[in-house]
């Protein structure tokens, strides 16, 4: 792996990324990146962020030893990294921290930002009601049915839930309406984008303000191990978890990186978003990289029990990945990771997320291969609170 | 080759600001569509952008936006654009411009696609999502045929419309405000104040002003700030409107004749 700064100064990872938008935003892009190069390093800044991370989010999160889950498997030890114990209760708020506080030294009034399964949705109107910004947040119909909870908590701290109804009705769809919406309002409005996806350079942000996952957890690591931990798997579906705590790894590489897309009823079944696994390259919300797509460059409709991976892209830092093989990418079913919530709080007293259950539905797949004194790293990106419904409806499924 | 550039010249010199029709490949019928486009091309459009529809139009208001997916249910594929192309040129010896978002194009291969275009008969491409940034990426073997249209907003800056203007070909394409296609109330002060600031900075090239212009008073308000003005949304919601195709063909020579200065 080299060890060259990411992205290029044209915001590429190799071929992937760039910035692929209509004229208009191309100015307020390349602001964000004038004034994230200045913040980024400045006392001030990093300060105010460090303290809100602290005193606001409640980190560093734990990495909790998975004593019953290691015992199940009599294989690697298993360590949880504990981002469900965030405020707001995912890894979200790490990236909407950051940027509401880009967003108030740009001058911006209103905030806009998608949502998939809420979790960013509720991380940025909680940053608004915070700091005192009007929110609007984009998201699917067919994912204002299945996260009711989340949908509730925003209107709750104040922001305005829009519906959108066009395409699949989910998360593709609320980012390409809330990129029109920016389109339309670019002076007084900033985006919060919530992954590392878009265009330049947003990837970047998001990855840079979620790295502190795995800074903390090598620091915690190595402190209860003395060593690095041989493998980390985390769950992909735009990819800000998975780079959050790969980035701190891609340098060492006898650390075995695991990025686990969404199989949805199969990777045979058509209704899946494996996209590094059955996509190819293609231009899609502002950048180049892996999309699931027809014969004829349309974008697929995709499926994923999960709102927060169902999306027919990921983030061209993980396509760069991908093809350097630093990173394996391997998909698990909807039962697959159904099974993964059972387990993991019928053992360890912890509800994940259905996102982050994809993690821990992939140790079944991989854990026999490792040794007893190998260590394991999960990401449990998010609390599964918000899918308690989506579990109980397919509770008949066992 | 500058065709494009050509024809709009000569239709100023007629004493008449060129009007560009865009229609969506396939809509609102897949098998007429050529009669429809070659119709209004004889109701007084000057030249014709054919959208080649995506089913993620980033660009696009919710009248093109849906045109888009009713002509993907109708089944209309790249080669449909082709066939369509050649039909119309040979009905008809104005500009034929292909509009698309890149991924379907890139998916297709940018050179067959630029070959195939200029064996069609086409004359001019616009991707909205490709700009400066990604325009040497984008564009391999660019052939002199096809003239790349470049789009300048009210949030370029001077120095930037500049570059824009030295780099298009056939016209620079000048979005009248921010935001996505479609109709818009009236044209403000300050929009106008952008259109005159972007009139002077585009030297090289023709401008044609579009986004937002439907109907003849529009037209009349912005015509000493361009060479041409282009309408979309009104005429797909025309077509949509209408199923005969006469109401449609008559708000197309209103357009023409608010062109030529008549109201």
């Amino acid at each position: 792996m080299s060890k060259k700064e990411m992205p290029d100064s044209k915001g590429k990872y190799g071929e992937y990324g760039g910035m692929y938008v209509p004229e208009t935003l191309i100015s307020a892009l390349s602001e964000l990146s004038e004034i994230y190069s200045k913040l980024k390093n400045g006392k001030e800044f990093r300060r105010e962020y460090d303290r809100l991370q602290k005193h606001y989010n409640g980190r560093p999160t734990p990495l909790t030893f998975a004593e019953r889950l290691t015992a199940h498997y009599g294989k690697a030890k298993i360590y949880l990294k504990r981002e469900d114990l965030c405020h707001t209760g995912a890894h979200k708020l790490n990236n909407a921290l950051g940027q509401i506080l880009i967003a108030k030294r740009l001058g911006k009034k209103r905030i806009i930002a998608e949502t998939g399964a809420g979790q960013h949705g509720v991380a940025v109107a909680t940053v608004c009601a915070k700091f005192g910004f009007e929110c609007v947040v984009y998201m699917g119909e067919k994912d204002i049915e299945r996260q009711q909870p989340n949908v509730f908590r925003m209107k709750l701290l104040g922001a305005e839930v829009r519906p959108v109804s066009t395409g699949s009705k989910t998360l593709k769809d609320a980012t390409s309406e809330a990129i029109r919406d920016w389109a339309a309002n670019v002076k007084d409005t900033h985006y919060i984008i919530g992954s590392v996806v878009g265009p330049h350079p947003y990837p970047m942000i998001v990855r840079d303000f979620q790295s502190i996952i795995g800074k903390e957890a090598k620091e915690q690591i190595v402190k209860v191990e003395k060593k690095l931990p041989d493998y980390i798997v985390a769950c992909v579906g735009g990819g800000s978890n998975a780079i959050g705590i790969f980035n701190e790894f891609l340098n060492d590489e006898s650390v075995a990186l695991f990025g686990i897309e969404a199989a949805g009823l199969g990777i045979n079944s058509g209704k899946h978003c494996a996209t590094l696994t059955l996509g190819e390259p293609g231009i899609f919300q502002g950048m180049m990289s892996y999309l699931l797509q027809d014969k004829e460059g349309q974008i697929a409709e995709v499926h994923s029990i999960s709102a927060g991976l169902d999306y027919p892209g990921v983030g061209p830092e993980h396509s760069y990945l991908k093809e350097r093989n630093r990173v394996k990418y391997f998909s698990v079913t909807d039962d697959e990771a159904l099974d993964g919530v059972g387990l993991l709080t019928k053992l360890e007293g912890i509800l994940p997320a259905l996102e982050s259950a994809h993690a821990v539905a992939y140790l079944e797949k991989f854990i026999h291969n490792t040794k007893n004194d190998e260590v394991v790293i999960v990401n449990v990106s998010g609390r599964g609170d918000k899918d308690l419904s989506t579990i109980i409806n397919s509770s008949h499924r066992k | 080759m500058n065709f494009i550039r050509e024809k709009v010249e000569m239709v100023n010199r007629e004493g008449k600001k060129a009007l560009s029709v865009f229609l969506t490949a396939g809509y609102p019928q897949k098998n007429n569509f050529t009669e429809t486009a070659l119709n209004i091309l004889d109701a007084g459009a000057d030249m014709l952008e054919i959208g080649i529809p995506f089913s993620d139009p980033l660009a696009d208001g919710p009248v093109i936006q849906s045109s888009s997916q009713i002509a993907l249910n109708n089944g209309v594929k790249m080669k449909d654009i082709f066939y369509y192309s050649q039909n119309i040129r040979s009905g008809s010896d104005k500009p034929l411009i292909l509009m698309g978002y890149a991924n379907p194009i890139k998916k297709y291969g940018i050179t067959k696609f630029l070959n195939d275009a200029k064996n069609s008969g086409v004359n001019g491409l616009i991707v909205p999502d490709v700009t400066l940034e990604e325009y040497d990426s984008f564009y391999s073997n660019l052939t002199k045929e096809i003239e790349i249209i470049l789009l300048s907003t009210p949030t370029s800056p001077d120095e930037r419309i500049k570059y824009i203007d030295s780099l298009s070909r056939g016209f620079v394409y000048c979005v009248s405000s921010t935001g996505t296609t479609g109709m818009r109330d009236n044209f403000s002060i300050e929009t106008i104040e952008n259109l005159k600031r972007t009139y002077s900075l585009v030297n090289k090239n023709k401008m044609m002003i579009g986004f937002g212009i439907s109907k003849p008073e529009d037209i009349k308000n912005i015509s000493a700030y361009c060479d041409g003005v282009i309408v979309g949304s009104r005429i797909i919601k025309s077509l949509a409107e209408n199923k005969k195709i006469k109401e449609t063909l008559k708000t197309v020579s209103e357009l023409s004749d608010a062109c030529t200065g008549k109201y």
